[in-house]
C-alpha cells in the first residue's frame, strides 16, 4: 500500500513537472512582456535594461531550470505586472475564486437534485418537459453569453442585482469574504448561477437517469407492497441511493468548476484567481501565468490522488489488484 | 446523506434571497461616491513608475507637478506659482506656500530638487519628462532654479505629468529610488502615496480597486464635490457596458464603437465623444534592398517615391472614418495632432484617387500591382484590425495584394519594434509625450543611421532624410516661437512631399458618462478626478 501511494506521489511529480516545462515554453510565443510594461516613447537602451533584469535574455532552459528552482522553494518570483510576489497575489485572489466555486456548487447541487428528482417523479409532467429544456440551455449556450445575458436581464433591464465585483468583503484574518455584507451575497448570485449552470445541468440528468433506474428495481416494489408512503419510498430510499454517483460526480467538478472559473471571472469582472490569469496572458506576465497553470495542475493531480486512494480503500477488489501489483 | 439534511442549503440560499430584497431598500449614503471603470489596471501608486495616459490621470488626483496643463491644455501654475527665465538657460519657480502633503510635511525647495533626482533616476519611466541636462538649485525654501546648458523651448512641457514627492517620507519609507517597472520587489511607494494633491488614496488593491477621498487640508479651491471615488477595472467590454447603463458606475472608458449608440440611448448615460491626440498612420520600409514577404525580388518598390504617392492616393480614409470608425475619428494630414501645432491648419491631406494611383504604379513599373505582407495590431487602438482591411481592399483596387498579418500587441510590438524591425508595411499609433512636433520629427521621421543611433527609434520603415534631421536639430533649441513654428512647418512638408507616412486619422476617445455626472473630456484623455461633480 505504502509503495503504492508513494508510485502515485511520484507519477504526480512528474506531471507537475511536465505541465511547467510544457507552459513555460508555450509562454515564448504569448509575446513579449517589456513592451507591455513600458510607455511606447520609453528608449531603447532602458527597455534592455529591463529585458536583462527580467533574466529574458538567458536562454529558455536556464529560465526554466531557475523557475522550477525557484517553484520548488516555494517561490514563483514576482508579477511583472504587479511588482508583487506571485504567491501573495494567487492568495489575495483564492478567497473570491473558492467562494464563488463554493456558491456555484451549492447552486448546482440544489439545483441539479431538487430538478432532477422533479422530472424523474413526473415524468411526463410540462414542468419535467420544462427543466429538460432549461437542461438543454445550460449544456449549449456557452459560459460566458449565459452570464452576459444574466447581466443584461438583472442588472440593465431589472436593476436588481449588480452586474460586477464582489461588492464590500470582510477581511477575518488573511482571507475576506463576500458573505456577510449585502452587498456581498448580492454579487455572488449571478457569478454563481453562471458557473454552476452547466454543473447543474450534468447533476439533474444524472439524479434523473439514476432515480428513474432505482425506482424500477426490486427493493422499491417491495417497499411499495409493504405498503410504505411514497414520500418514504422517493426521498427515504431512492434518493438516498441515487446520491452516491452524484457525489463522486460533484466533487470531481470542484476542481473543474475552480480551474474554468475563468471565463465567469472575467465576464463578471470577479477579482479571483482566474480572472487574474486572464490579465495576465494579456500583459504577457509570465510568472503569474506559470503559477496558476501550477496550481491548477496541482489541484487536478490532489483531487486525482485523493480519489485514486479513497477507491483502494473503498472498493476490496481495487485493493487485492493493488497488493497483487507491488 | 437524505434529502432532508441538504434543508440549510436551501434556507442559504432563501436567506441571500431576502437580504436582497432588504438591500434594495437601504438608503443611499450621504457621501457623495464617483464610481470609475477602467479596461486596465491601475498597476502602480508610485509616479514614476509608468507613463500610460490613464495612470497618469489616476495619479493626477492625488499628485500635484509645478506646472500643470488646463482644460485645453494650456500650461498653467500648479505647485510653482510662477515662473520666470531671467536668461534663456534659466527659469526660475517661485513656489507656492502653506502647501502641505497629505502627511501633514510642508511642501518645499528641497522636494523639488529631491523630486527632480528621483524622476531622472535609472528605473523611472518619466526620465525625458525633465531635461537630462537641466541641473536644480534651491534659492530658498520657496525659490527653486532650473538651470539648462542649452535653450531649451520646450523644457517645461512635459512638467505637467512630472508629479512632486516629499523627501522626508521617501527617506522615512525607504522609496527614495523610482520603482521600475520591472521591479522585483514592491517598494513602499508603490503602494502609497503622499502628493499635494485635492483626494488621498485611502485604499489600494492592485488589479481590483483603488479608493479616492476628499483631502481636507487641501491648499487651493477645488471644482469637484466628490466626497470619494471609487475606482474598479472592468475589462470585459459587455460588462463595462452594462454596469454603466445600469448605473453602478459613472464613468466608463472606453465605450466600444458599437456599443455607443446603446448608451447614448440608454436614461442614465451618454458617450462622451472629443478628438484625441494620437495620430494612427501607416508606415512603409524605405531602406531594406528587398522586402519581406513580397513577390517582387531583388528591388524594394517603397524605395519609389511614385509607389508610397500610389499607396496614399489608393486610401480612402473618408470611407474609413464613416464606415470603420462610425465618424468617431478625424482624418489626418499629418503625423501631429492639430491642437499641438499651430499651422497645422496650412496642411491639407491630398485627395483620394484610385486612377492617379494606378498610374503612378504602372509608372514605377508595377502595373499589375504587387504583393506585400501588412502587420497590424488587433487589441490595440480602436477597430485596428478593422482599419487594416479596409486598407487591404483599398489597395486589392488599385491591384496590390496586401496579405495582412494582424495579432494583439504583445506579439505585434515584440515583430515591429527595434531591435527586430521585422515589417515591410504597419500600422501604428502615435502621441508626441513632449506634446511638440520635435519629438515626432526625431523618433518618427528621424534618420536611423545605425542600429545604435538614438534617433529614429520608432522609424520602423526607416524614412530618412538628412534636410528633416537638420532642421530638428534647430527646432530642438529655438526659442523663438514663430520662426519654430516655421521651421517645424518646413519639415513636415519635406516629410509629406517624400510620401514619408501614410497618417490616417486621430481617434475619438469615447467616455461612458453618467447623466448625472459633469466633466472635462481633455484630448490628452486624461480624465482629472477634481473636475468631476455629480449630482446626488
Amino acid at each position: 500500500m505504502l509503495a503504492f501511494i508513494l508510485r502515485r506521489l511520484l507519477q504526480s511529480v512528474g506531471v507537475l513537472l511536465a505541465v511547467g516545462l510544457i507552459a513555460f515554453a508555450m509562454f515564448r510565443f504569448a509575446g513579449d512582456p517589456v513592451n507591455q510594461l513600458v510607455a511606447p516613447d520609453t528608449p531603447y537602451a532602458e527597455r534592455l535594461q529591463i529585458r536583462q533584469s527580467l533574466g529574458l535574455d538567458d536562454p529558455v532552459l536556464v529560465q526554466f531550470a531557475r523557475y522550477a528552482g525557484n517553484a520548488v522553494r516555494g517561490q514563483f518570483g514576482n508579477s511583472y505586472q504587479f511588482r508583487q510576489p506571485v504567491s501573495t497575489l494567487l492568495a489575495e485572489r483564492m478567497p473570491a475564486t473558492l467562494e464563488l466555486a463554493f456558491c456555484a456548487t451549492l447552486f448546482a447541487l440544489t439545483a441539479g437534485i431538487l430538478m432532477g428528482v422533479y422530472s424523474a417523479l413526473r415524468r411526463d409532467s410540462v414542468g419535467a418537459k420544462l427543466v429538460q429544456a432549461i437542461s438543454l440551455v445550460g449544456v449549449s449556450l456557452p459560459t460566458f453569453l449565459i452570464g452576459i445575458l444574466l447581466i443584461f436581464l438583472f442588472s440593465v433591464t431589472l436593476g436588481w442585482l449588480p452586474s460586477y465585483g464582489r461588492g464590500d468583503t470582510v477581511r477575518i484574518g488573511w482571507w475576506t469574504t463576500g458573505f456577510l455584507t449585502t452587498s456581498g451575497l448580492k454579487a455572488l448570485i449571478l457569478p454563481s448561477i453562471t458557473l454552476g449552470l452547466f454543473q447543474m445541468t450534468l447533476i439533474m440528468r444524472l439524479v434523473r437517469a439514476e432515480m428513474l433506474e432505482v425506482l424500477r428495481t426490486d427493493y422499491i416494489r417491495f417497499a411499495r407492497a409493504r405498503g410504505l408512503t411514497t414520500r418514504s419510498i422517493h426521498f427515504g430510499h431512492a434518493l438516498k441511493n441515487t446520491l452516491v454517483p452524484v457525489i463522486t460526480v460533484a466533487g470531481l467538478q470542484l476542481g473543474s468548476i475552480i480551474a474554468f472559473s475563468i471565463i465567469t471571472e472575467t465576464v463578471f469582472q470577479w477579482p479571483g484567481m482566474g480572472l487574474l490569469f486572464v490579465q495576465a496572458v494579456q500583459n504577457v506576465d509570465v510568472p503569474i501565468m506559470a503559477a496558476y497553470l501550477l496550481l491548477v495542475a496541482l489541484i487536478f493531480v490532489t483531487i486525482n490522488l485523493v480519489v485514486d486512494l479513497l477507491y483502494t480503500i473503498v472498493d476490496p477488489r481495487l485493493r487485492l489488484s493493488v497488493r497483487r501489483a507491488t | 446523506m437524505s434529502f432532508v439534511k441538504s434543508r440549510p442549503l436551501l434556507a442559504c440560499l432563501a436567506a441571500a434571497t431576502a437580504l436582497m430584497a432588504v438591500a434594495g431598500a437601504a438608503p443611499a449614503s450621504a457621501a457623495n461616491t464617483f464610481r470609475f471603470a477602467f479596461q486596465g489596471d491601475l498597476k502602480s501608486l508610485d509616479p514614476y513608475t509608468l507613463k500610460e495616459t490613464f495612470t497618469i490621470a489616476a495619479h493626477g488626483a492625488v499628485y500635484e507637478s509645478l506646472v500643470t496643463r488646463d482644460k485645453d491644455l494650456k500650461l498653467v501654475p500648479g505647485l510653482a506659482e510662477s515662473w520666470e527665465t531671467p536668461e534663456p538657460t534659466r527659469y526660475r519657480f517661485k513656489l507656492r506656500k502653506n502647501v502641505k502633503f497629505h502627511d501633514g510635511s510642508p511642501f518645499t525647495a528641497d522636494d523639488v530638487i529631491f523630486s527632480a533626482e528621483r524622476v531622472r533616476a535609472p528605473g523611472s519611466n518619466f526620465q525625458t519628462n525633465v531635461p537630462a541636462d537641466a541641473t536644480f538649485v534651491k534659492v530658498d525654501d520657496h525659490t527653486v532654479d532650473m538651470v539648462l546648458k542649452n535653450p531649451n523651448p520646450i523644457a517645461l512641457y512635459q512638467f505637467g505629468n512630472w508629479y512632486i514627492m516629499s523627501k522626508t517620507w521617501a527617506e522615512k519609507h525607504d522609496a527614495l529610488k523610482p520603482t521600475p517597472v520591472a521591479a522585483t520587489a514592491p517598494s513602499y511607494a508603490a503602494l502609497h502615496e503622499n502628493g499635494t494633491g485635492p483626494f488621498v488614496i485611502t485604499e489600494h488593491q492592485p488589479g481590483v480597486r483603488t479608493v479616492f477621498k476628499k483631502f481636507d487640508g487641501y491648499w487651493g479651491k477645488v471644482e469637484s464635490n466628490l466626497d470619494e471615488a471609487i475606482f474598479t477595472t472592468i475589462s470585459n467590454d459587455a460588462t463595462r457596458v452594462a454596469a454603466l447603463i445600469s448605473g453602478e458606475v459613472d464613468w466608463i472608458d472606453p465605450v466600444p464603437l458599437q456599443d455607443q449608440s446603446r448608451v447614448s440611448s440608454s436614461p442614465n448615460a451618454v458617450v462622451v465623444n472629443a478628438p484625441e491626440l494620437r495620430t494612427i498612420y501607416l508606415g512603409m520600409d524605405q531602406t531594406s534592398d528587398e522586402l519581406r514577404g513580397s513577390n517582387v525580388k531583388g528591388k524594394n518598390p517603397f524605395k519609389d517615391v511614385r509607389v508610397r504617392e500610389a499607396f496614399f492616393r489608393a486610401i480612402d480614409e473618408d470611407a474609413i472614418v464613416k464606415r470603420v470608425m462610425r465618424g468617431q475619428a478625424t482624418p489626418a494630414a499629418l503625423l501631429i495632432a492639430p491642437p499641438l501645432f499651430p499651422l497645422a491648419g496650412e496642411f491639407k491631406r491630398p485627395a483620394y484617387d484610385p486612377n492617379k494611383a494606378k498610374a503612378l504604379l504602372a509608372e514605377a513599373g508595377y502595373p499589375n500591382g504587387f504583393e506585400v505582407p501588412l502587420d497590424c495590431p488587433n487589441d490595440r487602438y480602436v477597430n485596428d484590425e478593422a482599419i487594416c482591411q479596409a486598407v487591404t481592399s483599398m489597395l486589392a483596387r488599385v491591384g496590390v495584394k496586401v496579405n495582412l498579418i494582424a495579432q494583439p500587441k504583445a506579439k505585434y510590438f515584440a515583430k515591429i519594434l527595434k531591435p527586430a524591425f521585422d515589417t515591410s508595411f504597419y500600422m501604428l499609433g502615435w502621441t508626441p509625450s513632449s506634446m511638440d512636433s520635435h519629438n515626432i520629427l526625431y523618433e518618427i521621421a528621424g534618420c536611423r543611421t545605425d542600429k545604435s543611433s538614438p534617433r529614429g527609434t520608432t522609424n520602423l520603415g526607416n524614412y530618412c532624410n538628412p534636410k528633416v534631421d537638420a532642421l530638428a536639430d534647430k527646432i530642438e533649441r529655438e526659442t523663438d516661437q514663430a520662426a519654430r513654428n516655421q521651421m517645424i512647418k518646413q519639415a513636415y512638408e519635406i516629410v509629406m512631399g517624400d510620401w514619408g507616412y501614410i497618417p490616417l486619422h486621430q481617434q475619438a476617445l469615447a467616455w461612458g458618462v453618467s447623466k448625472k455626472v459633469k466633466l472635462v473630456p481633455r484630448a490628452d484623455n486624461q480624465m482629472m478626478l477634481y473636475w468631476v461633480s455629480k449630482e446626488q
